[in-house]
């Protein structure tokens, strides 16, 4: 941390610093935000904490995904406190059975104030590691070990229940529920705790860069954890309307075109046969044919699951939507998606369960998979389909098989591949994804913030 | 406008407005800077009526732009009156055209549309652009002109500046991103679902008459449902929505049998219904 030349000087500081680690995470702050955002800060002064956070968001933000990596960067350069209330003198285990006692009547009044501060001495007692506590930093994970909030549950709803209330009430079913989100806030509070002690020994210019999470839609696909994929999944949704109203523009575009002069001159007559209201012609086209072959395969089944699912909300903007899955055998996997959108998370597990996309061997099998969708399905493509490709083409050293590309690209409209691996590490080691992509059009799509783009701009209307 | 946030807040509670933290802090900045709010967020959150009560407290006219697709410059602007004009050229044959044009391009046949109304007149006013996403994306461009130096020029007329700015506020539901030159113009404003203790004030302001304790199960049911994975999740018009039907069906306590009767009230898919019910355990419906 930089010593501060007066308070004025320190909040120029820190507010420079707040504006480059967003930088750093991708929200365009530009200069106008900047000066918006310290006219901020001069309306609502400093007193309180929480009126700046709504205040700087307001002001230099743009859209609500933002919101997750802003509140955490914030919490770095506008920390509740500085230090702790022990800093880290707390022995430990002694007093661990007190602090649970008093989070679980926390969790059970859920005191918002009072979790938060219980966080913070939970992560001062907990948390430090090193020779003496907290020398070498601060963990999250440490500190939630220890005080093992979730084992709380029963004795939070005992509590809760034995105060009476509504409690033999209908919504007593909810109360589990209830109690698991709260215990998932006060992770969240004690992972921030953790963040703003590190960044204080640190400088939290350097943590504000790595310690600060992604949001899910710029999570790579191939490294995203449970989760992240359970997040984006959600997204799935409100992604696919956003995706179908540009589908919609762009199809309005294509379809807006010449004059239509016969009714311009009939909608003429109220208007004394002066043309004031041109008609344009409108075209009826018809909607395009999806056809998606997807590696579902470990290594890429996140990426998989998620554009299958995102083109099956698509579903209503083509005529005709069919999904291959393969690893090294390939099977027609359109029925179970359709009925699996009342459960998104068991997809991929029923893809595996249901359809026959393995041999005699478990991994996968580009070339054989391929061919034999050339082969079996064929008929499937034709001169309005447009093809997906999904994978990152790593054949296990086997034949990739070219020639059956060949043949779809051939048949096809459009053959896209899209590739959840990174472009620098195509054709390295099994990767025959250079050879694919002299033979059909191989983008790089790694995130779902890279998907969704594509798509846009892909998906034929 | 307003002396602090918590004026805000005050004041906008007055006219039946209950504010989150978020919403009053952002409403007091956009007034102190005097920038558009665009505030984005699901349907029924209580965007549209946010507008409302800022133009309540302030003692402003509403003015309202409706989007949808296809709304244009004309019904977004000004229009000249066809009808009128041409039924005012018939009139005066003998005229020379030069006298006629003039006068058809008067104020008189002027059909001034919300964003030019906003701007002329000094009384003070809220311009509410509602459901901007709805609109082309040709029509952002437009908005972005208007937003900027607060003129519009008709080319007939001259150039008209508002005298005083109004008040601007943009909602959208996010069906599809606005422009990123928009949305730079505007302050940001993300209304989310409100937290338990917010929507329990609102559905007790709302609908006086039920009672607390009915309040709440109503206001934690609604909770379970969002938190659920469904096509369509309730907002807070859905929750006062079933806290009246609750109070029309004369409940005063939640049981299996009313919240399976009144489910069709909050949810809106019949998919969504069976997997809540299977959810809440209310046996098969
Ligand atoms: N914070 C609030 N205070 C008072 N009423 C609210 C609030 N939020 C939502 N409502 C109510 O919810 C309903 C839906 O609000 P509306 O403004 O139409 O939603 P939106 O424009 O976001 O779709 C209205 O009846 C409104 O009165
Ligand atoms: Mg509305």
């Amino acid at each position: 941390m930089s010593a501060p030349a007066g308070p004025l000087a320190d909040l120029a500081d820190r507010l420079t610093g707040l504006v480059g680690a967003l930088r750093a995470h991708g929200v365009r702050v530009g200069t106008g935000e900047t000066v918006d955002a310290a006219r901020a800060v001069e309306a609502l002064g400093l007193a309180e904490r929480e009126p700046l956070r709504e205040g700087l968001a307001a002001t230099l933000l743009h859209g609500t995904g933002q919101r997750a990596v802003f509140d955490q960067v914030f919490d770095l350069y506008f920390p509740r406190g500085v230090g702790g209330p022990g800093d880290g003198s707390g022995d430990g285990s002694g007093d661990r059975d007190e602090l649970r006692e008093r989070l679980a009547d926390a969790l059970a009044d859920d005191d918002t104030a009072l979790l938060r501060q219980l966080a913070a001495q939970a992560v001062d007692g907990f948390g430090g590691y090193g020779s003496s506590p907290g020398s070498d930093g601060w963990s999250s994970y440490q500190t939630l070990d220890r005080l093992r909030p979730q084992t709380l549950l029963a004795r939070v709803r005992a509590d809760i229940r034995a105060r009476g209330g509504n409690g033999a009430g209908f919504a007593d079913r909810l109360l589990d529920d209830e109690i698991r989100r709260r215990i998932e806030a006060f992770r969240g509070m004690v992972a921030a705790e953790a963040r703003r002690r590190v960044a204080e020994r640190r400088g939290r210019d350097e943590i504000a860069r790595r310690a600060v999470a992604p949001s899910a839609d710029r999570v790579d696909f191939l490294f995203a954890g449970r989760d992240q994929l359970t997040e984006l999944r959600r997204a799935v949704q409100p992604l696919a309307r956003k995706l179908a109203t540009r589908l919609a523009a762009r199809r309005r575009r294509a379809a807006r075109g010449t004059i239509d002069l016969r009714r311009t001159l009939r909608g003429s007559l109220s208007t004394g046969g002066v043309p004031m209201r041109p008609v344009l012609r409108r075209r009826r086209p018809v909607r395009p044919e999806l056809v998606l072959l997807c590696d579902v395969s470990g290594s890429v089944s996140g990426f998989s699951d998620f554009t299958m699912l995102l083109v099956q909300a698509l579903h209503d903007q083509f005529s005709k939507v069919r999904v291959f899955a393969f690893v090294n055998r390939i099977d027609e996997v359109t029925g179970l998606l359709e009925h699996g959108r009342a459960d998104p998370e068991g997809l991929g597990a029923r893809i595996r369960a249901e359809a026959t996309l393995t041999g005699w061997h478990g991994s996968s099998d580009y070339g054989m998979a391929l061919g034999e969708f050339a082969e079996r399905y064929g008929a499937a493509v034709g001169p309005r389909t447009t093809v997906f490709v999904l994978g990152d083409a790593r054949t296990n050293n086997l034949d990739p098989n070219l020639a059956a590309v060949r043949r779809v690209a051939g048949q096809a409209r459009r053959v896209y591949w899209l590739n959840p691996e990174q472009r620098s590490l195509w054709g390295t080691g099994d990767s025959a994804a250079p050879d694919y992509a002299e033979l059909v059009e191989m983008h790089e799509c790694r995130t779902a913030r890279q998907l969704s783009g594509l798509i846009a701009r892909l998906l034929p209307v | 406008m307003f002396t602090s946030v918590d004026d805000v807040s005050t004041r906008l509670a007055e006219t039946g407005y209950l504010a989150s933290p978020a919403v009053a802090t952002t409403v007091f900045l956009a007034d102190r800077l005097g920038k558009p709010l665009l505030v984005e967020g699901p349907a029924g959150v209580g965007k549209t009526e946010l507008a409302k009560a800022v133009a309540e407290v302030a003692g402003a006219r509403l003015v309202r732009l409706q989007c949808y697709e296809g709304v244009d410059e004309s019904r977004a602007l000004y229009e000249w009156n066809h009808a009128k004009q041409l039924l005012r050229i018939s009139a005066g044959r003998d005229e020379s055209w030069d006298d006629t044009r003039t006068d058809i391009f008067s104020e008189e046949f002027l059909l001034p549309r919300p964003l030019l109304t906003a701007i002329r007149g000094d009384d003070p006013k809220v311009l509410l652009i509602d459901e901007t996403d709805k609109a082309d994306v040709e029509v952002e461009g437009l908005l972005l002109e208007v937003l900027s130096d607060f003129q519009v020029t008709v080319p007939e007329l001259g150039t008209v500046t508002a005298a005083r700015r109004p008040f601007v506020v943009l909602t959208s539901n996010a069906s599809r991103e606005l422009s990123e030159a928009l949305r730079r113009r505007c302050l940001f404003l993300h209304i989310g679902f409100p937290d338990e203790e917010l929507e329990r004030r609102i559905v007790r302001l709302k609908v006086p008459a039920l009672t607390e304790t009915l309040a709440e199960s109503v206001v934690r049911v609604v909770g379970a449902l969002r938190a659920m994975d469904l096509r369509k999740v309730p907002s807070v018009a859905e929750t006062i929505d079933w806290a009246r039907t609750l109070l029309a069906l004369g409940a005063d306590t939640l049981d299996e049998q009313v919240v399976r009767d009144s489910l069709g009230v909050i949810l809106k898919h019949q998919d969504d219904i069976q997997k809540a019910a299977a959810k809440l355990d209310l046996d098969a419906l």
